[in-house]
């Protein structure tokens, strides 16, 4: 005697490709946090060929890092509200006026400022070197710069200064406000390249 | 009504939900207040507090422009009032200062261009969820009833069945 045998229709299983989409829209969420950390993270630029970057000065000149391959680049980063910054400013007009004739370039990058004060800072210690605002702060992200005052050493090749210095910091870079002895020491390091 | 009628249901006000909240990001106003011209006869310093309160320190995260007190958000109110007094609008104020020191002074990241992606990924992800848990739901439903219905003979036993009847 045959017995009449109903079929379950099997549970429909999840496509493939849904789980393929849903693990790919993850993945690429992880990514995008785990990019955006390592850039939040990421400690100022210390070696390696140094970003390029375009800066219009205070009084209308623009300058680009590529234009000034060839010439010895200290990048200060400053701003007008910021103290440390006052301390070092003697400094860097004294190193650009000695050694601009050996082919030094000092760029002062105002970093969020007002015009206003950032002209008044620069009139109060006699800068005369280029200096303009980083609109948009886009040279201070792609230099990963942590504050203000930091200066940055690019060699005639367009690279950050090489090796470490007696205390085992970077050449390529200073953090805090930069001393007369420091800026000597690397200015002279970079012209003899 | 059944279990996967009831799970449809449960499916369909969390994507409900979703679109809802998509639809609020979407429509909210973007984090720059619209425009408003200052009233002549609003109080300059009122105003400057009201635009600054709108805005954050760019050096100081998560503190906003009316409350900070660091020399540089003094320096930004002292700017915020000076374009009030030149009879610059709000928005004309924001917008500036999103040029010269990025988004990081707004609230919130302006739901346009990349940044949208931080308004709807959540959404999409959230309808995803509800729709793998929806899914996941319904396949268990459907294993826990299976077992309990007659399984097909195989051919094996079909034909097991037919020797014995025959020797019978």
């Amino acid at each position: 005697m045959s017995e009449a045998v109903s079929i379950e229709k099997p549970a429909r299983r999840v496509p493939v490709f849904l789980f393929a989409f849903v693990l790919a829209v993850v993945g690429a969420l992880i990514a995008l946090l785990a990019y955006g950390v390592r850039q939040r993270s990421a400690p100022p630029l210390a070696a390696g060929l140094a970003p390029e970057f375009a800066l219009t000065t205070f009084d209308g000149q623009r300058i680009t890092l590529s234009e000034l391959r060839g010439k010895a680049v200290v990048v200060n980063f400053w701003a007008s509200w910021c103290i440390p910054c006052r301390d070092e400013a003697p400094a860097l007009e004294r190193a650009w006026e000695q050694y601009r004739e050996r082919g030094l370039v000092v760029v002062g990058v105002d970093y969020v400022d007002t015009e206003l004060e950032a002209k008044k800072f620069i009139a109060e210690f006699h800068e005369t070197y280029p200096n303009g605002p980083d609109v948009g702060t886009h040279i201070a992200q792609a230099y990963h710069i942590s504050g203000v005052p930091e200066t940055y050493f690019i060699g005639r090749d367009g690279k950050l200064l090489s090796g470490t210095d007696a205390q085992g910091r970077a050449n390529g870079n200073w953090i805090g406000p930069v001393t007369e002895e420091v800026l000597t020491a690397r200015i002279q390091q970079m012209l003899a390249q | 009504m059944k279990r996967h009628h009831r799970m449809l249901l449960i499916g369909l006000v969390v994507l409900g939900a979703a679109l809802l909240v998509a639809l609020f990001f979407v429509t909210a106003p973007p984090a720059i207040a619209p425009s408003s011209t200052p009233s002549p006869s609003g109080n300059l310093d009122d105003e400057t507090m009201r635009v600054a309160k709108n805005l954050y320190c760019p050096v100081c995260p998560g503190v906003p422009l009316d409350v900070c007190e660091t020399q540089a958000c003094q320096q930004w109110r002292a700017l915020i009032r000076e374009k009030i007094g030149k009879g610059e609008t709000e928005e004309q104020i924001d917008q500036y200062f999103v040029e010269q020191y990025g988004e990081r002074v707004l609230g919130a990241p302006r739901p346009q261009g990349f940044n949208l992606t931080i308004y709807i990924l959540p959404v999409l992800a959230m309808v995803a969820g509800a729709g793998i848990l929806y899914a996941a739901a319904r396949h268990r439903t459907r294993a826990r009833i299976s077992p309990l219905s007659p399984t097909p003979k195989s051919e094996y036993l079909e034909r097991i069945e037919q020797e014995l009847k025959q020797t019978e």
